[in-house]
């Protein structure tokens, strides 16, 4: 039998088994368990054992206060849940009693065992391994410290739409710095694109230019358009951030944004931006007239002196002498505290789904395009034409989940089309008194009064055909289709096929993870899911966060969203940083690894393998160390290193070592007496 | 120059003579080296497998295992009939999916002494070798006389981009690969929105009026975009769309007048070989207007060009198959 273990040798070890209701003993007979425990781990240090019904309840954490307290444990096991959920509660029971929290193991029995299991018999059994397990890991648990370290108050906003916007005024409005920074000329994103938003068809530029005027003016908001964070070093609290300025090259304390340089530029080109490519600007423009800051830009790519070295019209015309062709790009440092990310979304490039023609039909549109065409303030002030420029359409096709749900594209629904294509609808027959048709493959309006504007659409006369468009074609087969485009659809609800002759096409397309998402996120040190969304702390109850401390996610960033759940993420993110800030400092879970210097032979293999940049390598010394307010203990470096020089505390290897021979210790005892262990 | 098994397939024998002759005169200018597999059999076609889908298997299991025995340097298997291409695809993948059909097919191939281990060779169609492994850079240095001012309808068929098993095209539904291939020698290419549509297929044989509908839809179609030519890289396609043609006029009161071909005839004639050397003229749509527009003349249709010339039978090895009989089939036994 296995000697009573752990560094002392004396451990006096306390084991709890929770019923959860009928969760945990509906399954493992949980009396059975802490009986036995008592009997047979007493060995191993244990001199308690007890079931309760619900041990994270106050009663249930009184027990363990009462125990340490009157029996003198030094450790205490819980077997309960997943760690996830109540490691806290009981570790600060530990506290509560004097005993450091971290000389308490969850051992999660419900999780891995009871809900995963039906034979109750051998669930028992399995409840009893792990926590055997538990029992011989904890007693070579130390006593630890959390690593506390100032919180520098000022915030980084990555991404200026109406999520980064949001989250800069909460966080400027209390009263602390915040740095936002854009990638375009003008803050506002694909909101300020809009024209009405669901479902109640407010002018997006009614409700977002008030908010973007406030960001350009707020006293505690340093606004850094045509600019990108290219370098991020350091830790939550204490981040360094490298901001390129992009040479605007205009003098912003001189110019007065009153637009002669736009109006005088002679080079006029498409803008694949903010117009999506269905209008034009010039050389140097700001991209829309609500525009903050109202400063423009030289787009140097297309500029004719740039290129050719003659022009200077906007020079020559600028009153108050703004101009400056000699700017030169800047990199600025800021220090920031915490981080959000709210970098949007791209839409989908419709050109991939060749069937559906856009790029090749001229009358195909997306629904970006579809936006600025019914925008006042877009290219055609607001008629609703077809690509000539001039004719109305008669009859007007919107094609749902266009690269969604679908294996092709995208598996994942994106959320706002539904929405966003009966909006189209309600345009086109408000504004035309077209025939509509929208074609869908499910109707998904779950928010607050969504569904009430679905049926508003239907009573506006819009015609819903239930059916994945199979083709958009040109290819006249019928007569009344010359000259049309062709939706060729199987009508599910009808069950036949139908060919749809319409003037217009609106591809629905869906939302994808910005095109350098994937960058962006190994830049702050968090990462993607498959489909290229940044993926958030816990789905439900941390949807903010993210796995690195101090780097908070909002918006389309974090997977496709309407504008109401954007602005919540926005609050919600700007909340959690301006709780840090409050506490003035925090408190980091001291799960972390080390490197013993005399161990490591400077072999760097760990180097580049940590997902947080927490490995500086010393090449004097030639030795590894590791940043322990950066580390998160993932253990990559623990398990990579050759030498064993690397161990993590809470997972060093006597813990691991000693859990896995708890857990195997039945095995061990029964396999020679009853059945050969085959070799 | 890469080497490649070789599955000409029946039609390339008999009714798409022009398409095995053209192939093999740019053959050496594109770099391709093929193999012929050595006694292959018929693919069954379309019709086979509607008959029964062991025998229809183990018919063109025969021709890979056949093909899988000449492996030597290269493991890929060319056919250039989109059906033969298809049936050899889709039987590879289908007994590396189903072990049960593998067996069947193997207990079939035993026969003859021969077995098939799916997976042993790949299959893939000519457009995809030439556009993807010889590349398009290849065939445009090449081009003596660009097919300026032609226009051509680029008409892929129904059988060779869906499915696409090992992701081959860059859009299955409205692929790319022959249009590219067609702009690389000189030709002015429609957008042919019917590109991937059906040709009937064996409709022709079975329900004419569907046939002649569906051949409609692909010749208005070019006609609409007033393509000179349509090309195709099918026998199939080709045989419908140019021997039904003027059928189709008839059931319809129709006059379209759209001259098919081999879009390796087109590569020929870019590379400035011969006319009569690709198999052009022997067309029942008369290509001449169309050709002449690059200033390609052929001499005049005479009755000759069009009659079939006896080919000798080709001789059975004594190691071949017989005809596959299934154990527990009753079809097989009729």
């Amino acid at each position: 039998m296995t000697q009573h273990n752990g560094h002392t040798g004396q451990e006096r070890i306390g084991v709890y088994v929770c019923h959860c209701g009928s969760n945990i003993a509906g399954t493992i007979d949980v009396e059975a368990v802490a009986l036995w425990a008592a009997e047979h781990l007493n060995h191993h240090g244990v001199v308690v054992a007890r079931d309760y019904k619900f041990m994270c309840s106050s009663l249930g954490q009184e027990l363990i206060e009462k125990d340490i307290k009157e029996l003198g444990l030094t450790r205490v096991v819980v077997a309960a849940c997943s760690p996830h959920l109540h490691e806290q509660t009981f570790r600060i029971a530990c506290q509560r009693a004097g005993l450091n929290p971290y000389l308490c193991e969850l051992v999660s029995i419900r999780e891995q065992a009871s809900w995963v299991h039906t034979d109750k018999k051998a669930a028992t059994e399995k409840a009893k391994a792990l926590i055997t397990g538990g029992v011989e890991r904890v007693a070579w648990h130390e006593p630890l410290e959390p690593l506390r370290v100032p919180i520098h108050p000022a915030t980084l906003v990555v991404g200026g739409g109406i999520a980064g916007i949001q989250a800069a005024l909460e966080i400027a409005d209390a009263g602390f710095p915040v740095y936002l920074v854009e990638r375009e000329p003008s803050i506002g994103g694909h909101m300020a694109q809009f024209d009405k938003t669901f479902p109640t068809m407010d002018c997006a530029a009614c409700i977002l230019t008030p908010r973007m005027v406030s960001v350009g003016t707020h006293p505690n908001i340093t606004l850094l358009t045509w600019s990108e964070v290219t370098d991020v070093q350091g830790y939550v609290g204490n981040f360094t951030v490298t901001i390129r300025k992009k040479a605007r090259y205009i003098k912003e304390d001189l110019c007065t944004g009153c637009g002669i340089c736009q109006e005088k530029c002679p080079k006029k080109v498409i803008d694949e931006v903010f117009e999506a490519g269905l209008g034009y600007r010039k050389a140097v423009y700001t991209p829309f007239p609500q525009a903050v800051p109202k400063y423009p830009v030289i787009d140097r790519e297309n500029c004719t002196y740039f290129q050719k070295g003659t022009c200077r019209a906007c020079e020559k015309l600028c009153p108050t002498e703004a101009i400056d062709f000699e700017q030169t790009d800047e990199l600025l440092t800021v220090e920031v505290g915490n981080i959000i990310l709210a970098t949007g979304f791209d839409i989908l490039d419709a050109r991939r789904i060749g069937q559906y023609g856009y790029g090749r039909l001229a009358n195909v549109f997306t629904s970006l395009e579809f936006e600025r065409l019914s925008n006042a303030a877009g290219p055609t002030n607001g008629q609703i034409v077809l690509r000539d420029g001039v004719t109305q359409p008669q009859t007007v096709g919107i094609i749902h989940c266009a690269g969604s749900r679908d294996r092709n594209f995208n598996n994942y629904c994106s959320a706002i089309c539904c929405m966003q294509s009966l909006k189209f609808a309600h345009l086109v027959r408000e504004r035309t008194g077209a025939t509509v048709y929208n074609f869908y493959i499910d109707i998904r309006t779950t928010a607050k009064a969504y569904d009430e504007f679905y049926q508003r659409v239907l009573e506006d006369g819009a015609i819903l055909i239930r059916g994945r468009v199979a083709e958009v074609t040109d290819a006249a087969r019928l007569p009344g289709e010359e000259g049309k485009l062709i939706i060729q659809v199987e009508d599910t609800l009808a069950g036949k096929q139908r060919r749809i002759p319409v003037d217009m096409v609106v591809l629905s397309v869906g939302l994808e993870p910005r095109h350098d998402a994937k960058e962006v996120a190994h830049r702050f040190g968090i990462s993607c899911s498959a489909d290229g969304w940044i993926i958030e702390k816990h789905p439900k109850l941390d949807p903010v966060a993210t796995m690195t401390e101090g780097v908070f996610v909002a918006g389309c960033a974090q997977g496709p969203k309407d504008i109401p759940s954007t602005v919540a993420q926005g609050a919600a993110a700007a909340a959690r940083v301006l709780a840090r800030i409050q506490q003035k400092e925090i408190a980091l879970e001291p799960v972390r690894a080390s490197v013993d210097e005399s161990r490591c032979s400077g072999c760097r293999i760990c180097n580049g393998l940590c997902p947080f940049n927490a490995i500086i390598f010393h090449e004097d010394r030639m030795v590894t160390e590791i940043n322990p307010a950066l580390c998160q203990g993932c253990g990559t470096c623990v398990a990579a290193c050759p030498a064993g020089a690397i161990s993590g505390t809470v997972f060093s290897n006597e813990q691991v070592l000693a859990q896995i021979e708890g857990l195997l210790l039945d095995v061990a005892r029964r396999a020679p007496a009853t059945e050969p262990v085959p070799v | 120059m890469s080497k490649y098994l070789f599955y000409p397939g029946c039609s390339l024998q008999r009714t798409a003579r022009p398409y095995i002759d053209s192939l093999l005169a740019i053959r050496e200018l594109i770099g391709l080296e093929l193999e012929e597999i050595e006694d292959w059999n018929c693919c069954g076609a379309t019709e086979y497998v509607a008959v029964h889908h062991v025998a229809a298997y183990a018919l063109v299991g025969r021709n890979l295992a056949l093909a899988a025995r000449q492996v030597d340097g290269t493991h890929t298997v060319m056919a250039a009939c989109s059906a033969c291409y298809l049936n050899l695809a889709k039987t590879d993948s289908y007994m590396r999916q189903d072990a049960h059909l593998a067996q069947q097919v193997n207990t079939a191939l035993d026969a003859g002494g021969l077995q098939y281990t799916p997976g042993t060779v790949k299959v893939r169609h000519l457009l995809d070798i030439i556009v993807n492994d010889l590349g398009i850079e290849a065939v445009r240095a090449k081009v003596v006389r660009p097919l300026k001012g032609l226009r051509v309808a680029p008409y892929y068929g129904c059988m060779i981009a869906r499915p696409d098993r090992d992701n081959r095209w860059d859009n299955v539904e409205h692929p790319l690969a022959l249009d590219r291939l067609l702009k690389a020698l000189g030709a002015e290419v429609i957008d042919f929105p019917m590109k991937t549509h059906c040709c009937g297929g064996h409709m022709t044989q079975i329900n004419q009026a569907s046939a002649y509908e569906l051949i409609r839809r692909l010749i208005h179609g070019a006609a609409e975009y007033h393509a000179d030519i349509m090309v195709t890289l099918c026998p199939m396609c080709q045989l419908n769309l140019d021997a039904y043609q003027s059928e189709m006029n008839r059931y319809f009161r129709t006059n379209y007048h759209v001259p098919i071909i081999y879009f390796t005839q087109l590569m020929g004639l870019a590379f400035g070989l011969e006319a009569e050397a690709l198999g052009l003229g022997k067309e029942f749509v008369d290509p001449r207007p169309a050709l002449s527009r690059i200033g390609i003349e052929l001499p005049a249709a005479e009755p000759e060009t069009v009659t079939v010339v006896e080919q000798p039978r080709r001789k059975k090895k004594d190691s071949g198959l017989p005809m596959p009989r299934m154990p527990g089939s009753k079809e097989a036994d009729e």
